[in-house]
């Protein structure tokens, strides 16, 4: 499909304060930190999002709580309107919080952590099984990796050689309340995954053309279940909230709106 | 049931090439039969019923309809939320199959016994559950219902050894299943605990009372019309199943009897708390928590206000 807009970072950074400060909802760092990922997915490695192509490529946003951030990059897709993308948290609108499967371009609703990976499974195996190629992408979050349902999608992708399935890890090393080397510490993570018989990429996950460039080089036929180690900075192009666990739930004052739209606003200018 | 249900798979998967079935390590000597004609669609997930219900989750998205087994506990609590989030909320064609209702793996104990999970299954909006009482009406009911759209919850039983007497392997979605007829009394019943029903009705016809019994195996849809009719046609039911009191036929029963302002009494025989720990087999559990012929008997002497020390 082709877009109207530039999918960049910045563009989906503003678009998560805009319309975070409009709804006066919170989740902002979660969403700020993956921008870079869904720029590098939806600029140009997602294959057909948003069509009924049975060859599309599948995405599914494990970490849901992280929606905004979908809804930008469908947004400047032309997947989803402008006046869509206003609706965000409005009551009665399909944009909430947690992204939902009757949008356009969105296959799974999530919002509960640890169901992604497993539901990503069955879609890659299914490409396997009716002999339609194409590849699934699912994005979850380090915290997420908590869970031990994950885990167990974790070993059955390895033993059945998924290779069309690729995880990304937003490795931004906060939860909800702390950080995770304080709450449970993760690491070595990649070599956890690698350990469980994945092909591990550690990238830096602030940086589109990086990603873009580790999503191109993937072998996709053959071998392993993929996983992208993303390392990315939470709150991420805005200053006051980078690192800052509070930004996983507060909204923005008027004050904080201004600031925080400038310095991306001066990214972008870069 | 688990042997109707591997036979029917078997069949259905030979003509119809969406089917899939998953299993959590569990079926061994059950459903090698499926394994073997289809061996490119079975899939062992290991001791993994989240992931095996994600997965099912995908599968169905992606064209299939994927049939997911394990014992009852397992395959409905320990992956409920995957249910939930995923084949109900999608409106998915996940077939979930929970194996030994209630005390059928007696001496396994507690952790084994699933005693509340018709009732869980029940309050999920779209998701049909279908708990069968033999394995002719098992093999009836998968083959009617395996392609409908949207989730399914099969509670099967273990045994594929008896016959319920009358019922000849009938199943309809939203309808009971009449098998015996008297006047003075209504069992309904569900499950593999029917055979205990049967006989309760001998013994209340040794004491002069006849009973009609029907057995309710579409829980979801419910059979809200059938069950209207004969409540307002009885004085009194029974309402017979191998769970725990509250959530599942019994309730439903009560819910009818309620919003419709019938004036039939209702008397609810199932599990009526936590088991008590000690090991037993199927039919001692059964007894000690009044699931026997003997209790259903005196649960219907209750329904019918008739004192038991009088008879």
């Amino acid at each position: 499909m082709k877009s109207a807009y530039e999918i960049t970072p910045q563009e989906i950074r503003k678009i998560i304060i805009e319309e975070s400060k409009r709804a006066n909802v919170g989740h902002i760092g979660s969403a700020l930190s993956i921008a870079d990922i869904l720029a590098a997915l939806f600029q140009g490695v997602l294959h057909g999002t948003g069509t009924d192509d049975p060859n599309r490529d599948r995405f599914i946003l494990s970490k849901g709580h992280a929606a905004l951030a979908l809804y930008a990059a469908l947004y400047l897709k032309s997947i989803l309107t402008r006046d869509q993308l206003q609706t965000y948290c409005c009551d009665g609108s399909f944009l909430g919080v947690h992204p939902e499967h009757r949008l356009d371009g969105v296959d799974f609703s999530t919002g509960s952590l640890g169901h992604g990976l497993a539901i990503g499974s069955g879609v890659a195996l299914a490409s396997r099984l009716s002999g339609i190629y194409y590849r699934c992408f699912v994005l979850v979050s380090d915290a997420e990796c908590n869970e031990g349902s994950l885990w167990e999608s974790v070993m059955f992708a390895a033993h059945h050689k998924l290779s069309n399935l690729i995880a990304i890890v937003d490795n931004n090393g906060q939860q909800a309340f702390g950080k995770t080397k304080e709450v449970i510490d993760l690491e070595p993570l990649g070599e956890k995954w690698r350990t469980f018989g994945w092909e591990v990429h550690q990238v830096e996950g602030n940086s589109t053309e990086e990603l873009m460039r580790s999503f191109q080089a993937l072998d996709t036929r053959n071998g392993s279940p993929k996983v992208l180690i993303a390392d990315t900075i939470c709150g991420k192009g805005v200053s006051f909230m980078e690192g800052k666990v509070e930004w996983h739930y507060l909204p923005l004052s008027d004050d904080q709106y201004i600031q925080a739209l400038n310095e991306i606003e001066r990214t972008a200018k870069k | 049931m688990r042997r109707a249900l591997t036979t029917a798979l078997r069949e259905i998967a030979g003509s119809d090439p969406r089917v899939v079935l998953m299993t959590a390590d569990l079926g061994f000597m059950v459903l090698e039969e499926f394994a073997k004609a289809h061996p490119s669609r079975f899939f062992n997930v290991g001791v993994a019923e989240a992931n095996m219900i994600g997965l099912a989750t995908g599968l169905a998205a992606s064209g299939f309809i994927p049939f997911t087994y394990s014992i009852a506990t397992f395959a409905s609590m320990r992956c409920y939320e995957q249910i939930r989030n995923g084949p109900v909320l999608h409106g998915l064609p996940v077939r979930i199959v929970g194996v030994g209702g209630g005390f059928e793996y007696g001496h396994a104990g507690y952790t084994h016994h699933a005693l509340e999970d018709l009732g869980i299954a029940r309050i999920q909006p779209g998701l049909t559950v279908i708990a069968p009482a033999d394995h002719l009406q098992a093999s009836a009911a998968i083959r009617m219902t395996y392609d409908l759209p949207g989730p399914i919850y099969y509670r099967l039983g273990k045994r594929d050894d008896y016959v319920l007497p009358g019922l000849e392997g009938r199943f309809r979605l939203g309808r009971v299943e009449t098998i015996r007829t008297g006047s003075d009394i209504l069992l309904l019943t569900l499950g593999s605990i029917s055979t205990e029903t049967v006989k309760a009705a001998g013994l209340l016809a040794l004491q002069g009372i006849e009973a009609t019994i029907c057995v309710v195996s579409s829980l979801r849809p419910a059979p809200l019309e059938d069950l209207m009719e004969l409540l307002a046609r009885f004085k009194a039911t029974v309402t017979v199943e191998e769970h725990y009191s509250e959530g599942a036929l019994g309730s439903l029963v009560c819910e009818i009897a309620a919003e419709s302002a019938s004036t039939c009494r209702v008397v609810r025989c199932g599990v009526k708390t936590m088991p008590a720990s000690v090991c037993g087999s199927e039919a001692c559990l059964r007894d000690a928590n009044g699931l026997g012929a003997d209790g259903i008997l005196k649960s219907a002497l209750v329904a019918l206000g008739v004192s038991v020390n009088e008879r």
